[in-house]
């Protein structure tokens, strides 16, 4: 189970585009820092600075080898995010879902009657 | 109906936001949102829960009130706000805070009705005022999401990656 503070690193480790690309790019397997730069047009330091913060979350490692030191996608804090943002998700669909059939009724019946009483 | 699927299109560490369309008037589902005998029947909770108590005074600088309750054990779970600016039936920024133990922040809460040809896209963006509120809402009582690995990741990705483009 996820600490608190490990889901705000999640959080806070997503809320940049550049970091989550890279996450992406990640999922389709591990890369270098060179290889990560090309496609987006950064140079490595700027690269780098994201690769500290998805590793300080815990979304990345990286590997042993002294010369390329791939990155890696780490799935667990992630999947941890995803299961609170499907949860949210989720909790509001049902009351949507419930709207949908109430403004079904409302559609129904005169508006200024309001709606019918019971269901 | 897929195109009217819920829709959570941003999110960082301190805001949420959420778009879903319904087919119906904007006025319709403005009422729905903002009055109190509409939303008991929608906005109740989770199967098995109410919304016992519904106050709300629908002006700028007006209070509402909402309180929750589990029908099986009495528990209560209640919610209150201020409303910040008002546009009916466009708009409406409101703050609200859970009055339980587990609330530690004011969220700020603005909400758009948007008409296009019969229908209604409401999108709410909430900003919470520090990690603390959004914590509020981890503890809360809302089912918990069951665990996963790569299969939830495989699903959370593309999206990240669309958008990016």
């Amino acid at each position: 189970m996820q600490s608190i503070s490990q889901l705000d690193a999640t959080f806070a480790a997503l809320a940049d585009p550049t970091r989550r690309a890279i996450l992406a790019r990640l999922a389709l397997g591990e890369a270098s820092v060179n290889e990560l730069a090309e496609p987006f047009a950064m140079s490595q330091p700027a690269i780098s600075k994201h690769l500290k913060v998805l590793e300080g979350a815990g979304l990345i490692s990286r590997g042993r080898d002294a010369q390329r030191r791939p990155c890696r996608l780490e799935a667990a804090p992630l999947s941890q995010a995803g299961d609170w943002i499907d949860a949210y998700r989720r909790f509001w669909e049902v009351h949507f879902q419930r709207l949908d059939v109430l403004l079904e009724e409302m559609k129904a019946t005169p508006q200024t009657g309001g709606p019918k009483e019971g269901e | 109906m897929v195109d009217n699927a819920l829709k959570i299109s941003a999110m960082n560490d301190c805001e949420i936001v959420m778009s879903r369309v319904f087919n119906a008037e904007q006025p319709l589902v403005f009422a729905a949102f903002t009055e109190p005998k509409l939303l008991k029947r929608w906005f109740f909770g989770p199967d098995g829960w109410s919304l016992k108590v519904c106050e709300i005074d629908l002006k700028v600088g007006g209070a509402f009130r909402y309180v929750w309750r589990k029908d099986a054990d009495g528990t209560e779970m209640s919610m209150g706000g201020v409303y910040r600016e008002l546009e009916a039936p466009r708009r409406i920024v409101h703050t609200e805070v859970f009055e339980m133990d587990w609330t530690c922040g004011e969220t700020r809460v603005t909400t758009l009705f948007v008409p296009q040809d019969g229908r209604t896209t409401v999108t709410t963006t909430i900003l919470y005022s520090s990690t603390g509120a959004r914590d509020a809402v981890l503890k809360s009582p809302m089912e918990s999401g069951v665990a996963a690995g790569y299969d939830r990741l495989e699903r959370i990705l593309p999206d990240m990656a669309a958008e990016t483009v």
